[in-house]
């Protein structure tokens, strides 16, 4: 049914029909309604989950961690520093390649301290061995969220669903949300055959010598790359019961045959789109092209996305200073070999919070037009604000 | 105004109800068959600093997420926030403001030359629900002297967010203000 919803209500609805065993979740902002409302469902009795309150994220994340390698279904959710004070887990967790999943409501990283919507903090996380897929809007991040806990069962891989912190987590608008009846049948229940069972025991991420520690990671890293085939099936499968996509891997828009393109994950994507429509014929029209799949990093299909355009711009939503944007390094990489490649224009905008106006698509239409434009920006820093030196 | 994209920027002081007034006005529109946006500028999260919302409406899917900028409409509610002459930055020709002051319409229309309508909704909400609130009394202004949705839209809105005496006390309000305030009653700057 179609629900004028705020974004957190929804996804802690989606979490609640996929009916986990364990929650565990630390509030942090712009993370905090999620959890908050989850927290009430379960007082209401409306969902029943093992709910644990815990003292920070790397608590949360060891919860869950052990709730799911006995096999229950587990979520949790958080945001920024959550994200870091995570970090160590993460990567157990991934190791361990138990399934779960997370939702990060995406949020600058300190310092300085902003409470405000960049991706630093999953891409912070960048190679933690998750499955990581952006959301552009609300009705996607409801969607991912469902289909992430298929994923996850089905690749034993944890999956985190990134939504922009406010941007999409504070937005009430409507969306399509499922019946639970829908769900169950559509969400098979979990079993995990590697569990921590009493009658069978084993053990889960103990050392291993150099003899083996290769092979772990040669194995978890085949298991990303076949997870891109399990992301695009489980979409297909969405898409069959409620014919909704929630955006494959990749997804295309605007203008098939246009030369120039202009690449993003999350949010933006509206606000291209929309900055499209009314820029008018001079700033001229570009292929819109959406990342879903950061993690694993879908290579032929980007090259498919990109193909026959003479020049990409790749909008990273976070910097890794003294690189630039890893977005932008990463598709520049996969686009490498391809037969006339387009050439790579990355910016990072929007960081901390920054608005981000519809304007933004003339604006980046502009400077690729720019033969001597700089191959990163930071495209909305003002710098008449920093000394000279600094520029 | 049917068919385009309308723009609004609600102002106000945090504990005022600003995020609801606008989840309110978006959840309104959204019961008139129109699709919907809302959503905060979050600051410093503290009661009495200057809060402000967008809201979004329009017959097609609003995908533009950036803030509003050119609102057709303003909703202040606070008073106290027409001393910063920057609150209508960007307002529409033709726009107009609703403001919870005691202050004559028409003053505020000269001071800021736009159209305004002025209530004293923190007195009717302490009068009707018990509590400093102005919000409801306000959105029950703003549609009245819009005429953008019935305000019928705005009670199914009410009903899925509160329930009890609470709900009892914000449906009285709206009909109490909507009852005193006609169409179109807005103070012309020209009328100063």
């Amino acid at each position: 049914m179609l629900e004028a919803i705020e974004g957190s209500q929804a996804i802690a609805r989606a979490v609640a029909m996929c009916r986990p065993d364990v929650v565990a979740a630390y509030p942090i902002t712009p993370q905090t309604h999620i959890v908050e409302a989850l927290s009430r469902l379960v007082a209401e009795g409306e969902m029943h989950t093992e709910f644990v309150s815990v003292e920070s994220e790397f608590s949360a994340a060891s919860v869950v961690l052990g709730a799911a390698a006995t096999g229950a279904r587990a979520y949790t959710a958080t945001a920024s520093q959550g994200v870091l004070l995570m970090a160590e887990v993460l990567f157990n967790i991934s190791g361990m390649r138990v399934p779960l999943v997370m939702t990060v409501a995406n949020r600058a990283v300190s310092a300085p301290l902003s409470i405000w919507n960049d991706h630093s903090d999953s891409m912070a996380v960048r190679d933690c061995g998750w499955i990581q897929l952006h959301c552009a809007d609300n009705q996607e991040a409801v969607d991912t969220t469902i289909q992430a806990f298929r994923i996850s069962q089905e690749t034993e891989l944890p999956v985190m669903v990134c939504m922009d912190g406010f941007v999409l987590t504070h937005t009430l608008e409507p969306i399509e949300m499922p019946d639970q009846t829908d769900i169950d049948g559509w969400l098979p229940p979990l079993e995990f055959d590697r569990r921590l069972d009493p009658s069978d025991p084993k053990s889960l991420g103990t050392l291993v010598s150099p003899d083996f520690f290769a092979e772990v990671r040669h194995s978890h890293h085949a298991a990303m790359i076949r997870a891109l085939d399990v992301i695009e099936t489980v979409d297909d499968d969405w898409h069959a019961m409620t014919g909704r996509r929630g955006g494959g891997l990749v997804e295309v828009a605007g203008d098939p045959e246009a030369k120039i393109g202009i690449l993003a994950m999350g949010s933006t994507f509206g606000t291209l789109e929309t900055g499209m429509e009314h820029a008018g014929a001079q700033a001229g029209r570009a292929r819109l092209i959406k990342l879903r799949a950061f993690r694993p990093f879908p290579a032929a299909a980007l090259r498919a996305a990109c193909a026959g355009l003479e020049h990409l711009i790749v909008i990273d939503r976070a910097i890794s200073p003294g690189l630039g944007g890893v977005v932008g390094t990463e598709v520049a990489a996969v686009l490498a070999g391809a037969p006339d490649a387009p050439r790579i224009h990355n910016h990072a905008l929007g960081l901390g919070g920054r608005d981000i106006p519809e304007t933004i698509y003339a604006d980046l239409m502009t400077a690729v037009a720019d033969p001597d434009g700089p191959a990163f920006s930071v495209f909305d820093a003002d710098l008449t604000k920093l000394d000279p030196e600094d520029r | 105004m049917v068919g385009v994209m309308i723009e609004y920027r609600i102002h106000g002081r945090g504990g005022q109800g600003s995020v609801a007034a606008a989840y309110l006005l978006a959840a309104t529109a959204f019961h008139a068959g129109q699709m919907c946006q809302a959503f905060p500028a979050f600051g410093a999260e503290r009661r009495g600093a200057p809060v402000t919302a967008f809201v979004r409406t329009d017959e097609a899917p609003i995908r533009l997420r950036a803030q509003v900028r050119t609102p057709h409409f303003l909703i202040v509610q606070d008073g106290t926030l027409l001393q910063d002459p920057s609150i209508v930055a960007g307002l529409r020709p033709g726009g107009g403001m609703v403001v919870n002051t005691t202050r004559p319409g028409d003053e505020v229309a000269a001071e800021f030359g736009c159209r305004a309508l002025t209530i004293p909704a923190t007195e009717l909400a302490e009068e009707v629900i018990g509590r400093p609130i102005p919000n409801t009394a306000l959105l029950a202004a703003f549609l009245s002297v819009t005429g953008l949705f019935e305000i019928a839209s705005l009670s199914v809105a009410l009903r899925d967010r509160f329930s009890g005496t609470t709900l009892e006390r914000n449906l009285a309000l709206v009909e109490k203000v909507a009852a005193t305030i006609r169409p179109d009653a807005w103070k012309e700057p020209a009328d100063a």
